[in-house]
Formats: C-alpha cells, structure tokens, sequence
C-alpha cells in the first residue's frame, strides 16, 4: 500500500491493542484488589494483567512504528 | 467448511456473562471496523479500488487477508468442537487439507491468475475457456456465496445467543450492517484492511485458553496422560496410525480418503480456485507478493490448530463433564461437543479477556462474511453484469453497481438467514450443494492453466459433467444409503468419507470429460493461450533475487516443516 497519505493498517491494528491493553490491564488489576466472589480458573495467574500488558506492549510499538 | 449444528444449539441455556468492560471491548471493535470503513472511502474511488484493492497489497496484507477471510468464528467452533470429537484428527483439515494446496497456488497457479490479469476466478475460465464456462462457475459461485453467507450469519446468531443469550435479531441485523457498511464504503481495500484486523484479534482472543490449558495440564504430555486416563482405550492424539482402517478411527475414513479427497481434491480445490480467497490474492502489488501470500498464509494455517484443535483437546483432559452428541446434550440437559470453546474460554477467561476472546468470535464471523460479500459483488459485476447487461458503462457506474451490489448481497444473505430459522434443513442440502462445484472446478481450472490441448468445449463440458455427477452421487445416497459402499468404498464410511470419495470422483469425472471433449474438438491456437497456460506464458525467472526473498524458498521451508509436524504426531 503505497498510495499518499493512507495509514497503515498495521497503525489501527496498534492504537486498538494500546485501548485493548489499558481496558484488559485495568480490568485485571481491578480483580487483583478486588478478587470475585467465583474465580475462574487458574486465576492465580492473573492472565489479565499480563495479557493486557502484552497488548499494551505490542499495541505501543506498532502505533508507534506505523504513526501517520 | 464446517458450522455449528443450528437445530440443536438453540436448545442449550446461556454459558457465559459479560462484564461491562467486556462490553466495551467489543463496542470499541465495532467502532473500529467502522471507522477504517469511512476513512477508507476516500481512497476507493475506481473499479481497481474497490474490486481489488488497487492491486497494490503486500504480499503479508494479502496472505493474512487470505487467511481470515477462510477463518470464520464457526470455524473456530466448529473445529474445536471436531477435535473434541474425533480428537487430533481433526488437525488433517488445516495440515494436510490446505498446507500442499496453498503452497500449489502460490508456486504453480498464481503466476497464471496475475500475469492473466484476470479480476476473477470466472473470469480466468473466460479468458481460458470461453463465455459458457464463466457463465456455469460465476452463476454457481455467486449463488452459493449468499446463500452460505446467510447460513453462517445465521448459525452465528444462534451461537450468540447460546453463550451470551443475544437476541438472534439483534445479532444477525448488527453484525451484517456493520460489515455492509465498511465494503460498500471501502471496497475490497476495507474488507482487507479489516480482515488483517480481524486476523490479529482471532489469534489474540483465542489464543490464551490454549497457553492457560496447557499450563494447567501440565505441558503436552500432561494432556495426553489425562486425555488416556479419562478415555482409556482411545485414540485422540495420533494423526495417522488409526487410519489403515475405516473402523480403527472415529471418524470413521480410511487414509486414502484423507490423502485423495481431502488432501487432493477438496483442498486443492477450496484453495485455488474459491474466489472467496483467491481474491486477496489477486490484489498482491506484483507476482512475486502474490506468489508469497499464499505461503505466508499456509506458515500461518499451520498454526491455526493451536487455537482451535488444542482447545478442544485441552477440553477432552481437563472438563469435569463429558461433553456429548446434540441429541444426548438436548435429553439430558448436558452440553454438547459445539460448546467445548465457549466453556474452555468461560474457564480462564475474567472479564476483559471473555470480551477479547468474544470479540475474536465476532471477528471472525465478520471477516468471512466481508470475504463472501466483496467476492459476490466482484463476480455479479465483472462476470455477469458488464458482459451480459451492460458492456459498455463507465468505471464510476462500475463501482456503484459493486456498492449496490454488497447491499443486496448482505439483505440476501439475511433473507437466507431468515429463511434457515424457519426450514433449518435448507443448511444440509445448501452446505452440500457448495460442495458439488469445489471439485469440478479445480479439475477445470488446473487443466487449464497446465494442458495447452484443453478446448473450450472440453473445459465447458468438463465442468458441467463433474457438477452433475457430484450432484447425481449425493442424489443416489440421499435416495439409498447402502450406496455408501459404492461411492466411499466401504459401507462402514460415514458421512465425512463420503464427501471426500464424491468429490474425488467428480474431479475424476470432470477431468476425464475435459479430455475425451477436447481431443474431439479443435485446439486453441497458441496465440490465443499466451498468458493463460504453461508452456505459451513467459514466466519471470527470480534468480537475481537473494534466497531469502524468493518464494520458492519459503515454500520449501514451510513443506519441510509441514512434513516434520506430521511425523510428529503420526
């Protein structure tokens, strides 16, 4: 995709990770202070933080690269 | 390509319930989707934009694209829930039935469709063949698009309202609007866009229940010990030692029908010549990119098990119920096979991690559908529209007709889906139906591009002779089941066997009518070939470029670890 000012598809794919990181993050620490009543299991892994730090991660590094 | 029994999934209660974060991750996907669909407008002006994403997609835009647009949210179900099922073996479908075809379409074939310059599958049979064969394989293929469509629109409702307890309208009416807005804003271009999208969100939202499961079995060997302990006796996790015999596997096939029906015929012809995918290909910016996105995408398809066989494995180990049939789950209030990766998501997933994992399902029932779509609008106005309504318009004219094209294809495929909730049969007969094309096609098509001496009578009746006798073999079960026997070879062949041995005999038939027709008929002249077979087209020679950018290379690489992974887990 050469044409003029067309953002890379690869810049959506890393702004919707970054929300993606922050709302997953957020929601995981949320249940690390605040465990549910009905965990799920291996909730003592605490996927959730990770996971979302991981798009945190990757959604900053492309939003980055690819920025318009 | 498999879906989720519709009748018996309606009966089940709601698995999962969404956070309200949940909620907002795919109320944010949405707006997404939509957005890149508006911003794309701009920059889909000509028939080239919006037909084929201007031509000027990187070979890694295509070859994901490519991929999501064959993985579907059913897919994703459906196949864990295969693997539940029949175990391993379920793997056959993303390794041995797709890996050979899509490494064959990108060193053999697609020099064939791009130097063709060929819009369309359709529209290479014509340049190939001649009208009546367009004709024959866009009418089907346009037919059959909406329709399955319509299907799978459908059976994802009932899946959303299975495991979240959605509305079936609300479901069917949101997602198909959404993804009618973005093609027919953007075209090809923001179905592509948003497929690639939607390719990371499937492997981002699924792939957790995979590494989660196997940490909590205890690796690789942990899951096979337990899977032995719960199901002591049975086979789940070879690939091929239970295939000497019909009745050594549950399945119910013998190797021959894996490797020849399967492996050959109904996987070369999925993957070279449904325009479904085809068509992302065709937008590669030069050969080269196009012959390298099929191999990207099989490097990726041999992956796919990952997220969506090891599931249902993980489900076999770990579950604490058993998960059954749809008749036995209806009667006895349990859950069926269908729901092994909702249940393995609502195991390990909190909120936030359901909605992304939610919104991969979502994802991946809007990009088959965008693909379905943007390849029905691209054949109704190439392949039948221009060369039989109105041949000379302009190129504006074109595009419009293209947009109102989408619109009607996604109210038809609505209808359709209306049409299933009210005769839920209609999904067997329609389901088979798109399979009697698959393997005629491949049989014309490859003779094409690799028999100068094929006419155009050859191809034409080739093709309409396998179509027929695909149909008349279905026909001939449907009205007497013993013939099974005669048909898959064995009268312990269930259904799955059945489908591979028709659609190997109907290639044969298709081939062998091509022939017998062609030696009959006059040759082509050569002039009339350059471009569109072996031996008349000039193919660009890649020994200037380095190893490591030449196709050929990658495929070598991706076809040794192809093999490797099958020796593996023989």
């Amino acid at each position: 995709m050469h044409r003029p000012g067309l953002i890379s598809i690869w810049f959506f794919i890393g702004v919707l990770l970054l929300i993606y990181g922050v709302m997953i993050t957020g929601a995981g620490l949320w249940e690390l202070v605040s465990p549910p009543e009905n965990p799920v299991v291996m909730a003592n892994l605490h996927a959730g933080i990770w996971w979302g730090a991981l798009l945190l991660v990757i959604g900053g590094f492309y939003s980055y690269r690819f920025k318009p | 390509m498999p879906t989720v029994p519709a009748l018996l999934l309606a009966t089940s209660s709601r698995l999962l319930s969404l956070a309200p974060v949940d909620l907002a991750i795919i109320v944010v996907y949405f707006a997404m989707v939509l957005g890149i669909g508006f911003y794309l407008k701009r920059y889909t002006q000509t028939g080239e934009d919006f037909f084929m994403a201007g031509r000027e997609m990187t070979a890694w835009v295509a070859g994901l694209s490519f991929l999501a647009a064959n993985l579907g949210s059913l897919e994703l179900m459906g196949w864990a829930a295969a693997a539940y099922q029949y175990g391993i073996l379920a793997t056959h479908w993303y390794w041995i039935g797709a890996i050979p075809a899509m490494l064959f379409l990108g060193i053999v074939m697609m020099p064939f469709y791009y130097i063709s310059k060929t819009h369309s599958v359709p529209g290479y049979l014509q340049l190939r063949f001649g009208e009546p064969s367009r004709v024959l394989s866009a009418v089907t293929f346009g037919f059959m698009t909406v329709l399955m469509s319509g299907i799978n629109m459908y059976s994802m409702a009932l899946v959303m309202k299975v495991v979240l307890g959605w509305d079936i309208n609300f479901s069917i009416w949101v997602s198909s609007l959404t993804v009618a807005v973005y093609v027919v804003l953007g075209g090809l271009l923001s179905a592509i866009f948003n497929e690639v999208l939607q390719f990371v969100l499937i492997w981002l939202g699924a792939i957790l229940v995979s590494i989660i499961g196997l940490i909590e079995a205890g690796g690789w060997d942990g899951m096979v010990n337990r899977i032995a302990q719960n199901f002591p006796g049975q086979s789940y996790t070879h690939l091929w030692s239970g295939l000497g015999s019909f009745s050594d596997n549950p399945m119910g096939i013998h190797w021959t029908g894996i490797v020849l029906g399967l492996g050959w015929v109904i996987s070369f012809g999925y993957w070279t010549t449904d325009f479904l995918v085809v068509q992302r290909v065709l937008t590669a910016k030069d050969l080269r990119s196009a012959k390298m996105a099929p191999i990207i995408g099989a490097g990726f398809k041999m992956m796919v098990p990952f997220i969506v066989i090891l599931p249902g494995l993980l489900g076999l180990a770990l579950l604490p119920m058993k998960l059954t049939g749809e008749a036995e789950a209806v009667a006895t209030g349990g859950h069926s096979y269908n729901e092994v990766l909702p249940l393995m998501m609502a195991r390990y997933c909190g909120p936030g991690l359901l909605g992304l994992g939610i919104t991969a399902l979502i994802a991946g029932f809007m990009s088959g559908m965008a693909g379905n779509v943007s390849a029905f609008a691209t054949v109704w106005t190439y392949d039948i529209y221009r060369p039989f309504i109105k041949k000379t318009a302009t190129d504006a004219h074109y595009v419009s007709v293209g947009r109102w094209c989408t619109i009607i294809g996604v109210l038809v495929s609505i209808g359709t889906a209306y049409l299933v909730m009210q005769f839920l049969s209609i999904m067997d007969y329609v389901q088979a139906l798109f399979s009697f094309f698959i393997a005629p096609l491949f049989g014309t098509v490859i003779l094409g591009m690799m028999w100068k001496r094929a006419t155009n009578a050859g191809g034409f009746w080739g093709l309409l002779a396998g179509t027929v006798s695909s149909i008349g073999m279905w026909a001939w079960v449907k009205a007497d089941p013993s013939a099974i026997s005669y048909i898959a070879l064995s009268s312990q062949a269930k259904d799955m066997a059945e489908n591979m041995y028709r659609a190997l005999w109907s290639w044969i038939i298709c081939v062998t009518v091509t022939v017998v027709v062609s030696y009959m008929t006059k040759a082509k002249p050569a002039s009339e070939l350059v471009g569109l077979v072996y031996g008349h087209t000039e193919l660009p020679s890649e020994a200037h470029l380095p190893l490591h950018q030449r196709p050929m290379f990658w495929a070598i690489i991706i076809a040794v670890i192809f093999f490797i992974l099958n020796i593996i887990f023989w």
